[in-house]
């Protein structure tokens, strides 16, 4: 079926008569393969960028037998051109709390910790506030579970989640070898689940409206809504909450200022769509899935200097450890740098290209692995600006 | 537990291994070789070089077979066409920010880096040149240790190592993306940082960005200079592992060899650290005795116990960053090579009718510690520096090279006397336990008058490889003289690695422990295993360096340090007995607490 594109109030819906601690209340009573049973059925998928289906996560770190598991909060949101995860913490935290409480529920964890990005300490003092009385009510219930705060240190890399456990234990934020996973040996090495700050929201709200309203949103592949950041030459920028799977036009059309020549979806590490593509492009997992960074240039922007910025970005944020990020991007950098300057010919972008295949299969892991998506698209789509 | 067999396919071959397996393990067992740069048997897997990627059939990502475990029905492609672009690609993007001049290079012909790319026959690579300038500024401030971060690869072999192995953590990893680079804490050079020089780092660096200083050529030039007058020593290590250099398997025995060959380089004598081992443990045996006497009979409440041993000059300078607060539990004893330095510019000197300041006093060491030791302003005692230059195995395999020399033709030859002669007891300072044991034979011996009641006088509870050993000798029916001693429990200890000497050092500082003797040794397998040995180490090579030494050992004549009929002679012309003033002053040293970090 064909979507168009559809606002829709979900996350930051304020309900009077159902607050999410009665979400919480109700959902406790019920048996915690149920909700995993509604989470699976719901189609829910990580709202991070990676889309894992959320309810196997959380059922494969159910399944597994330990004493202690965590449940974590991926809030480093660090890709250029995101920013709802900031407005979800600041406008309707207790539905984060809800979901990490529901999820610790379901797996029998008794901690979980928000990783917030040092950048977002500002929401601090009063999220502190609001968590204390959480954690108070959860003490007040019997609930065996406390949320807690920990601050990154502004290094885009620890928004993978095994560097974001590195991170929290002290470590330098270097990703880790998969397998394994997080669900078996996460934080501490213990069986975690991590997910993103909305995805946690859309389990709380799943459990509150039922699988079966949120299915009806989206796809088949890409079921429900999602929070996009839009931003760039828009007279519109800011946080909208749109169904999945709609073209790429139908968000042009609402949200260009009429002369896009060029969207990128899914952030720095995600992909330019030209103009001549926005018809044929659907958002969503069987097109081209997003975190929620939705940046639109128009004709006046240079393709290469975008280019250029998201080279120089990766470059520095690269954790380094792995030899195809941590040259691959200098590599690709300069080498856009050496054609522009006649240093190298243009068809040296084909040596980069093929680079850039190499990184996505060789890299260690999500960083050094989606560099080529914005590379590709940008260099296949405008080769002339870069050229040139 | 039994583990589960896990079955798959590795280039279409059927294999079935235990679950837990790494995929490069599994291609081992096949005989597929598949290149590594960041892994190394002694260290944890990094996974961050990525040159042992592989393709795993269904799968969209390569994986690195270091660091994946296989799986049942997985089928792996260890050359496919997605694998070698993948690797060349890697190995090209290593060389682009690598400065590869090569044939300036003082690994040229042992590196990693070097074989790979000759492997894939890298010739002019397509990517650009990424080496930054301030990178091939050398930190040259260690008198063992050379930094050239321009020869980097990242692979973090040396980071694992120091903080791993040795418990040190001088070496760590800083900066993010392209400026991500292995350095000291605060940018420091090395010499000003808690490295304690052991080198263990260099025998795992894939490339040229971590070697010793050499002293090659200074050698050179003192050999052919006509007013110097060079003697070389060689420690009890380095006979059982130079033939590693010079094309020989690990485990072969070469100390004749070594000996001719040192001749035929020009040294005027070729003399024997394994000498002044047994001088060692004379006074490092005597000082323990004393000092039992004065904790048990005369309840001297000042006497530390503990004793400490002090040959390692790695554990040494740890000790003075990270236990300063017991460097009274040290043996005042210096190590053999500077008791060798300062009796040779001495006594030696005398006997030979040589001025002192017309000598010059060559090490041969399986260390590259020893090259800062004996650099110490504690180490002068003869009036001039002890020992002017120390050279690693790996140095002298070099010069044997240079020299033209066929090592494997050589005949066997015996070293020069005096201070040539040597025992089985010497020898085995070479590997962990070493001195321990060596000591305890003639301790136990000075102490009941017969010999350690042990088979063939091997202690075997002092001997292995485990981090930490313990042991407990009864002692009984002691001379008169020793009546204080009579039925103690002596207790000892055995640490050898940085890492394992801190944990047994953090048990000692609890008082946890009843230990009466403490032996240290900074390398992993004692100084067979030590950072100026041949490259590569692996915990097998360790042991047949191990097996040979103690192979050694039984081939001796004389077994025991106070048989040695040198020790003897000099002990009556010059020293008078352990602990003289002549030994304090010549033998015996204190050493001085360091900073933390």
């Amino acid at each position: 079926m064909e979507k168009t594109l559809k606002k829709v109030d979900i996350i930051f819906e304020i309900n009077k008569s159902c607050s999410p601690i009665a979400v919480l209340d109700r959902t406790l009573q019920r048996p915690a393969d149920e909700i995993v049973l509604d989470l699976i059925d719901s189609g829910l998928k990580g709202r991070g960028g990676a889309g894992f289906p959320t309810g196997l996560k959380w059922k494969f770190t159910r399944n597994e037998t330990s004493d202690v598991k965590y449940v974590i909060c991926n809030a480093d949101e660090g890709e250029p051109g995101t920013f709802k995860d900031r407005e979800i913490l600041d406008r309707v935290p207790e539905k984060i709390f809800v979901g990490m409480t529901i999820c610790a529920y379901v797996i029998g964890a008794r901690e979980g910790y928000i990783y917030m990005r040092g950048e977002y300490n500002f929401l601090l003092k009063s999220l502190q506030k609001k968590l204390d009385d959480f954690n108070a009510m959860l003490t007040k219930k019997e609930i065996d579970f406390q949320i807690y705060f920990n601050s990154g240190s502004g290094a885009y890399v620890c928004g993978e989640e095994s560097a974001l456990f590195e991170s929290m234990e002290g470590k330098r934020g270097e990703p880790r070898n998969k397998p394994p996973y997080p669900t078996v040996a996460g934080y501490n090495n213990k069986p975690t689940v991590i997910n993103n700050v909305e995805t946690l929201v859309y389990t709380t709200m799943i459990c509150h409206m039922g699988p079966a309203r949120f299915k009806a949103l989206g796809t088949t592949d890409s079921r429900g809504s999602k929070v996009f950041s839009v931003s760039g030459d828009t007279p519109i920028p800011g946080i909208y909450e749109l169904e999945l799977g709609m073209p790429l036009q139908d968000f042009v059309d609402e949200f260009g200022d009429g002369d896009a020549k060029a969207i990128q979806v899914g952030g720095a590490s995600g992909h330019c769509v030209p103009r001549k593509k926005f018809n044929d492009t659907i958002i969503g997992f069987e097109g081209i899935p997003t975190g929620g960074s939705m940046m639109i240039f128009n004709s006046s922007r240079s393709m290469y200097n975008v280019l250029h910025d998201y080279l120089e970005f990766f470059t520095e944020e690269s954790c380094g450890q792995c030899t195809p990020c941590r040259v691959g991007c200098q590599q690709l950098l300069k080498g856009i740098e050496a054609v522009k300057k006649g240093d190298k010919p243009p068809t040296y972008l084909d040596d980069l290209k093929k680079l850039t295949g190499t990184m996505k299969i060789a890299a260690k892991c999500g960083l050094g692995q989606s560099v080529g998506n914005p590379f590709n698209s940008i260099v296949d789509n405008f080769r002339e600006e870069i050229i040139y | 537990m039994s583990k589960y067999q896990v079955n798959l396919k590795i280039n279409n071959m059927p294999i079935a291994v235990e679950e837990g397996t790494t995929i490069l393990e599994a291609a081992r067992k096949l005989n597929f070789r598949i290149p590594t740069l960041c892994h190394h048997p002694d260290l944890s897997v990094a996974g961050n070089c990525r040159v042992c990627v592989v393709e795993v059939k269904g799968a969209k990502l390569l994986a690195a077979s270091c660091a994946t475990p296989v799986s049942e029905g997985m089928e792996v492609l260890t050359n496919s066409e997605k694998v070698r672009i993948a690797r060349k690609h890697i190995v090209e993007l290593l060389l682009s920010e690598h400065n590869a001049d090569c044939t300036k290079c003082f690994k040229n012909g042992h590196c990693e880096l070097q074989d790979i790319s000759s492997e894939y026959r890298i010739g002019e690579h397509v990517f650009l040149d990424l080496v930054k300038p301030e990178s091939k500024i050398q930190d040259i401030s260690s008198p063992a240790i050379i930094k050239d971060d321009s020869k980097c690869i990242r692979c973090q072999r040396c980071v694992r190592t120091c903080e791993e192995i040795q418990g040190v953590g001088a070496l760590g990893v800083i900066n993010k993306g392209d400026q991500q680079r292995i350095s000291t804490f605060l940018n420091k050079p090395l010499n000003e940082v808690v490295c304690t020089n052991c080198g263990q780092c260099i025998n795992r660096c894939p490339t040229g960005a971590l070697t010793e200083r050499n002293y090659i050529e200074e050698v050179w030039n003192a050999i052919y200079d006509p007013t110097k007058f060079v003697v070389v020593q060689t420690a009890p290590a380095t006979r059982i592992a130079l033939g590693e250099d010079l094309n020989i398997e690990p485990g072969a025995r070469v100390t004749g060899k070594m000996v001719a060959a040192l001749k035929k380089l020009g040294f005027n004598k070729v003399l024997d650290t394994d000498f002044a081992a047994d001088l060692t443990i004379m006074e490092e045996g005597t000082e323990l005795l004393t000092r039992l006497k004065k904790a048990l009979v005369d309840k001297d409440e000042t006497v530390k116990l503990p004793m400490m041993t002090s040959c390692s000059p790695g554990w040494i300078k740890f000790q003075e960053h990270m236990f300063s607060d017991m460097l009274e539990n040290l043996s005042t004893c210096k190590s053999p090579q500077q008791m060798f330095g300062a009796v040779a510019k001495t006594y030696y000197a005398d006997k030979i009718n040589i001025k002192a300041q017309d000598m010059i006093v060559v090490s041969i060491m399986p260390c590259t510690a020893k090259k800062f030791e004996c650099e110490r302003p504690e180490m002068r005692d003869s009036g001039y520096q002890d020992v002017d230059y120390v050279l690693t195995t790996r140095e002298l395999a070099m010069m044997i090279k240079q020299a033209g020399i066929d090592f494997n033709k050589l005949e066997e030859e015996h070293y020069d006397s005096i201070l040539g002669e040597s025992t089985g007891a010497a020898v085995i300072f070479g590997a962990t336990g070493g001195v321990m044991e060596a000591a305890l034979r003639t301790a136990y011996e000075i102490v009941t008058g017969r010999e350690v009641p042990f088979t063939n006088l091997n202690i075997q509870p002092v001997r292995g490889m485990e981090g930490v050993k313990e042991a407990t000798i009864k002692i009984k029916n002691v001379k008169p003289e020793w009546a204080f001693l009579e039925g103690v429990d002596l207790n000892v200890a055995i640490a050898h690695g940085l890492g394992n000497a801190r944990f047994l050092m953090d048990k000692v500082n609890r008082g946890e422990t009843n230990y009466h003797f403490i032996e240290i040794m900074g390398c992993p397998g004692g100084c067979l295993g030590g950072g100026g040995q041949p490259i590569p180490t692996s915990p097998e090579i360790r042991q047949k360096r191990a097996d040979a030494i103690y192979s050694e050992d039984e081939h001796m004549e004389i077994r025991k340090s106070h048989e040695n009929p040198e020790i003897t002679e000099i002990y009556k012309q010059f020293l008078g007995q352990p602990l003289s003033h002549k030994s304090h002053e010549l033998l015996h040293t204190h050493y001085k607490p360091r900073n933390r970090y």
